[in-house]
């Protein structure tokens, strides 16, 4: 399979990437790690005029952990980096969880967080991390840069809300006040496949009290579903049994699955409901047992 | 360039985008001529006529063209040839030596690791990748590494022991010769 004709372009600065798409005027694309976007252009679901390839711009591909706390993913931070970052584990344990979750290892050599998230595919992991975590995307245009949360910034299926001529150059998590908790899970037929159904859970707690819930839902609906509302159960209380349960029960119904090839929708449902019971189940014991 | 001045005809001018790119494959420098849509496996398999790296599903599923990008395996079908510009790549014909096999090569042998072979090369790159990396893998570690590549054989029983008799045999010369430098 080839890809239709297209120019090509392979900037060496930042601002010289931001002319190329205000050239473009909306027919320039972004290329950063390709995993999605390669198969497109092969599949010509995709046929931009122009391919803008962001990979020898210097200073995206970070994975910094800034003095307030907060963890800052640049653009070319490939899976794979964030999946060797063994320190993410007790700051950002739902970004540990789904890092080894993404795709396959060959593919998490390439493919990046950010251009996961801009991808914007309501099977992908990264956008229900990072809603549920509360992270944002740094954007940067002609006019200089914006912060879109990403709860904002996934508009639809593989929709976004940046304009043409911006570049999606980071997404900064919030550190955690208090201790951060939680979790992501995926059932996939197999590695590398599409979501079945997949649960993201960021928590935050003081001592055994829950004091922020944030949680997202992947391949459930048209687009990465915000459950945030459900995971309000949570807050202002021990996660108890109760608790829990409401959480889950929550999830399931802001589920907006569909029956396909991969499961009926009230399958799915369950799954949704199976998954936000385990990761809660799991932080409670954790909690119980450092107590 | 030839001349100081030459004036481009009409048909060259509106002919097809084309960038020159260097490539360094399986140790010696390759600079060649692509279009910017050429997929990187395209260009290994019918431009540099190395077609040890085989393309199975062309969907970014199979693993069965992966090649080795500066010393990490990506599936060649889903890059494209100019993004390699300056890079190292390593194909399945780049793992022997001069006279003998690499140990991964030598264990697929010893432990019939392949079937029909056509997913073998993938395999056999990813597998060197992690014993770069991780010279004493776990079965699990193994079986994770390589859950990007797929066999329709379904011979990972024996693939899995391949990658483990080639960590053991790459730890043995590695101990005869004193590595650990």
């Amino acid at each position: 399979m080839y890809p239709s004709r297209f120019g090509y372009e392979s900037p060496r600065a930042l601002d010289e990437a931001i002319e190329l798409l205000t050239r473009g005027q909306g027919e320039a694309k972004i290329l950063a790690g390709g995993q999605s976007l390669i198969p497109m252009l092969k599949l010509r679901f995709a046929s931009p005029e122009m391919l803008v390839d962001i990979n020898n711009l210097p200073g995206l591909s970070h994975l910094t952990v800034d003095p307030d706390g907060s963890l800052r993913v640049g653009a070319l931070c490939r899976h794979s980096q964030l999946e060797r970052a063994a320190a993410l584990a007790g700051p950002f344990p739902t970004i540990a969880a789904a890092a080894p979750l993404v795709a396959d290892p060959i593919v998490r050599n390439r493919g990046t967080l950010v251009g996961s998230i801009c991808h914007a595919d309501p099977q992908g992991d990264w956008a229900a991390v990072a809603i549920a975590l509360g992270a944002s995307v740094v954007a940067q245009g002609p006019s200089g840069r914006r912060r879109i949360p990403v709860a904002d910034f996934v508009s639809g299926p593989f929709q976004n809300v940046l304009a043409y001529d911006e570049v999606a150059v980071e997404v900064v998590f919030p550190a955690a006040a208090g201790t951060a908790a939680g979790g992501y899970l995926k059932l996939e037929r197999r590695v590398g496949d599409f979501a079945t159904a997949g649960v993201a859970v960021g928590l935050e707690r003081s001592g055994s009290v829950v004091t922020r819930a944030g949680m997202a839902l992947t391949g459930v609906g048209g687009a990465t579903i915000d459950a945030s509302g459900a995971a309000q159960a949570l807050v202002g209380g021990e996660l108890t049994a109760d608790r829990i349960a409401r959480a889950a029960e929550g999830a399931a119904a802001a589920a907006k699955p569909r029956s396909d090839h991969r499961g009926s929708a009230a399958y799915k449902r369950h799954i949704v409901h199976t998954f936000v019971t385990r990761i809660l189940t799991r932080v409670a014991d954790d909690v119980e047992r450092a107590a | 360039m030839t001349s100081l001045f030459e004036e481009v005809p009409r048909a060259e001018e509106d002919a097809v985008p084309v960038r020159t790119v260097s490539v360094t494959v399986n140790g010696e420098r390759r600079t060649v001529k692509v279009e910017p849509r050429l997929l990187l496996a395209h260009m290994i398999r019918h431009g540099l006529k190395l077609t040890g790296t085989h393309t199975g599903c062309d969907t970014s599923n199979c693993g069965a063209c992966t090649v080795l990008l500066d010393g990490r395996p990506v599936k060649s079908c889903t890059m494209l040839a100019v993004q390699a510009d300056g890079h190292e790549v390593t194909t399945v014909e780049g793992l022997a030596g001069q006279s003998e096999l690499h140990p991964v090569q030598e264990g697929f042998k010893d432990e019939h690791g392949l079937q029909c072979g056509f997913c073998t090369p993938g395999m056999m790159l990813t597998a060197k990748a992690l014993l770069d990396e991780n010279p004493d893998p776990t079965e699990d570690e193994v079986r994770w590494a390589l859950s990007g590549n797929l066999c329709r054989c379904t011979g990972y029983q024996n693939i899995v022991k391949s990658v483990l008799w080639a960590a053991k045999k790459q730890r043995a010369a590695a101990g005869e010769t004193g590595a650990g430098e």
